[in-house]
């Protein structure tokens, strides 16, 4: 076996040296655009991001790449959480591997950590994943789009909804990193803005916290009227449960400040109904939504695609058409070029319908606000939302000029 | 209104109660890994993975055969043990002779595998179990709202915790036991098969890791990690309560929830440190642990 592919091989490289073709050949395979999916495979947000992420940048490669002729390569590693892991992992992609763009990348410590590394080697980065609207903000980079969603829009959206509701006073149950602070501040300045009190916050350790009733016994104890989650995948699914048991929910209002169609599907609706959420994407929005699922969810029948991977197929999708248009090799080349030309093009497909990308990096996807249906509402599998309210992208996301982005000219 | 230290009476109490079931737990794992430790010297690293094993069978048994919780209290135990037994017999056994460190390698290795396969059949977010009728419903103490279930978890962990103590230190089967830990060749001259004795006792360690996590199915979602979630700091239990040490790690297992719940109301970013920090100073003062024998 190995001895006739050796020989295979010998022979291939024996021929194409022989071939004048060569130059055209070898020119084809360096222009090949190798992407990078890099997220959480075996820890608490597996089933948000994972393998379906890396199905779906795939589902991306498959329907334009091969279609336009061009050659693309699709590979992942799990970052465990681990910033230090992810940053090591990042740098033999591009030193070793000629990785050209990096996505997904859940968890914002190791979004933000990765950051400087693409910036520092000049590549693309396409964050769908992680949270932190730091990412745009102070520590925004030439080289990354946001592109999914952000802790300002899920607090605009599911915290304003609630304030407005007469959520005035809360309490926050905070994941104690990067993502779980940033969600915790954006929330607090909304509510009070609309003028709302924050009673007071328990930051717990990440990873590894799975009985939350302390917590949950103490928010009780400080008379909020709202119980805002500033956490996300397993760590909500598990609150969630506990607020359940230990009844808070009978005295306080639930804020799922994120919260994805996976964790419902794992709380079960009997569980995780009348709760309010915000994606901004959901499989059954319409025939687009609709007809994207289709074809992708034979592929992972289990998890179901919730906002973060249809965005890893939306931002694929329109970094191919991008690097269509500009030449593979100029696209290699120069990641701050590739990601000005993402930003000039126009952007389209059936997970977000039209967008545009600002100048700080954020692509200014629709939030839609949800609330789980009742069992008794739910006629099918993963039929899960209500709308509640929709609001547009230009709509949804921190102004401009509050991000205090070094891009953005004053 | 009573202030403790700066804090409600009745927040304290609470908290108070929630740290002891915590501490049901620590207690029960750390009660199988000392079994184990004192009886085959074997640091079990795979105990998190098994108690783990233990929520999985009993969501299965409910999902594919409608077998409930009750039944499945003792089934799982069974299963998993057997899974324990047949692990002990055609792997463990082989490390006896050689030095801790290779034991602890092993069955390291072995709960990666054990969780990655569950990872890779049933994905990671978790799946719901629900709380039995009978247990469902929560009581209002006055200063907090119990939940029945829960207390019902500190009462079948203690009963548990305390059988296995009174059939290891006062029974002539555990007299046994001990004798077949101090020296094997001579309980073996009288006619006892030692090795199966020391078989059977990795799978009664097995089996209470598999009846916690059992206990364990419909409070956290049954979920690939929840036993590492657990393992760390039930090995340092394990370590303050004397290696080896049946009613240390009992006591230490109750002792430490209780701490770690009142750390969550001082300074909770500090609830996952703190019985590492209680670990230091107990190695410091005592090194063979709070109920370990002098040497």
């Amino acid at each position: 076996m190995t001895l006739s592919r050796r020989s295979i091989l010998t022979a291939a490289a024996a021929s194409a040296l022989t071939v004048p073709a060569l130059p055209r050949l070898a020119h084809a395979q360096s222009a090949a655009i190798k992407i990078g999916v890099l997220n959480d495979q075996s820890g608490p947000y597996t089933n948000t991001g994972g393998a379906t992420s890396v199905i779906c940048a795939k589902q991306a490669v498959q329907e334009f790449a091969t279609a336009q002729g061009l050659s693309v390569e699709v590979i992942s590693a799990d970052h465990q959480n681990k910033p230090d892991l992810a940053v090591s992992i990042v740098r033999q992609w591009f030193d070793r591997d000629g990785v050209d763009m990096l996505l997904d990348v859940p968890t914002s410590s190791v979004a933000l950590a990765v950051q400087s590394v693409v910036r520092e080697k000049n590549k693309v980065y396409l964050n769908s994943g992680a949270a932190s609207s730091a990412l745009t903000g102070e520590q925004c980079s030439p080289n990354f789009i946001h592109w999914t969603y952000d802790t300002f829009m899920l607090a605009k959206s599911t915290g304003g909804a609630m304030v407005k509701a007469g959520g005035t006073s809360w309490y926050f149950l905070t994941a104690d990193y990067a993502f779980g602070k940033q969600l915790q501040s954006d929330t607090s300045d909304l509510v009070k803005a609309a003028g709302g009190t924050v009673a007071g916050a328990s930051q717990y350790p990440f990873p590894g916290t799975t009985d939350f009733s302390s917590f949950l016994v103490q928010a009780q104890a400080s008379k909020a009227k709202v119980i805002g989650l500033a956490n996300a995948g397993g760590d909500t699914v598990n609150s969630i449960k506990q607020i359940n048991e230990f009844g808070i929910n009978k005295t306080m209002k639930v804020a799922a400040l994120l919260m994805f169609v996976t964790d419902v599907h794992a709380l079960g609706l009997d569980v995780a109904a009348g709760l309010n959420l915000t994606e901004s994407f959901y499989w059954d929005l319409n025939d687009k939504t609709r007809a994207f699922t289709n074809r992708v969810k034979d592929k992972t029948p289990k998890n179901w695609p919730n906002m973060v991977h249809a965005g890893c197929y939306s931002a694929t999708l329109h970094y191919l058409k991008t690097v269509h248009d500009m030449g593979a090799a100029e696209a290699k080349k120069d990641g701050v070029a590739t990601i000005s030309r993402m930003k000039a093009m126009p952007v389209e497909d059936d997970c977000f319908g039209k967008t545009t990308i600002r100048e700080d990096g954020r692509n200014l996807t629709p939030a839609y606000l949800f609330e789980v249906k009742k069992p008794s509402e739910s006629k099918g599998p993963w039929d899960y939302f209500k709308q509640v309210v929709h609001t547009p992208g230009e709509a949804a996301y921190r102004p401009l000029a509050d991000g205090h982005c070094s891009l953005v000219k004053a | 209104m009573i202030m403790i230290f700066g804090i409600p009476g009745p927040l304290l109490f609470g908290q108070l109660l929630l740290g002891l079931i915590n501490g049901a737990f620590y207690a029960m794992l750390s009660l199988g890994l000392a079994v184990i430790f004192g009886m085959l010297n074997i640091i079990n690293f795979a105990h998190g993975a098994l108690f783990m094993m233990g929520a999985f069978v009993a969501w299965i048994l409910l999902d594919a055969l409608g077998i409930g919780y009750f039944p499945s209290l003792i089934l799982a135990p069974l299963i998993v043990g057997a899974f324990g037994v047949v692990l002990e017999r055609t792997i463990i056994s082989r490390l006896y002779k050689l030095d801790h460190l290779y034991g602890l390698l092993l069955t390291f290795g072995l709960s990666l595998v054990i969780e990655g396969l569950f990872r890779n059949a049933y994905g990671s977010s978790g799946l719901p179990y629900r709380i039995p009728d009978i247990l469902q419903g929560a009581t209002n103490l006055g200063f907090m709202y119990m939940p029945n279930y829960r207390g019902w978890v500190v009462l079948a962990a203690l009963v548990v915790c305390f059988s296995t103590w009174a059939i290891i230190e006062k029974t002539s089967l555990g007299a046994t036991l001990r004798a077949a830990t101090e020296n094997a060749p001579l309980v073996q001259a009288f006619g006892v098969n030692v090795p199966r004795v020391v078989t059977l006792t990795y799978g009664a360690g097995v089996a209470l890791a598999a009846f916690a996590g059992v206990l364990a199915a419909p409070i956290y979602s049954v979920n690939p990690n929840m036993g590492s979630n657990f393992i760390n700091t039930v090995f340092a239990v394990v370590v303050i309560g004397g290696m080896g040490s049946i009613l240390g790690s009992i006591v230490t297992g109750f002792g430490l929830g209780v701490i770690e719940g009142l750390t969550k109301v001082f300074y909770p970013q500090a609830s996952a440190t703190v019985v590492f920090l209680v670990m230091i100073i107990v190695l410091l003062a005592r090194p063979r642990g709070l109920f370990g024998k002098a040497a």
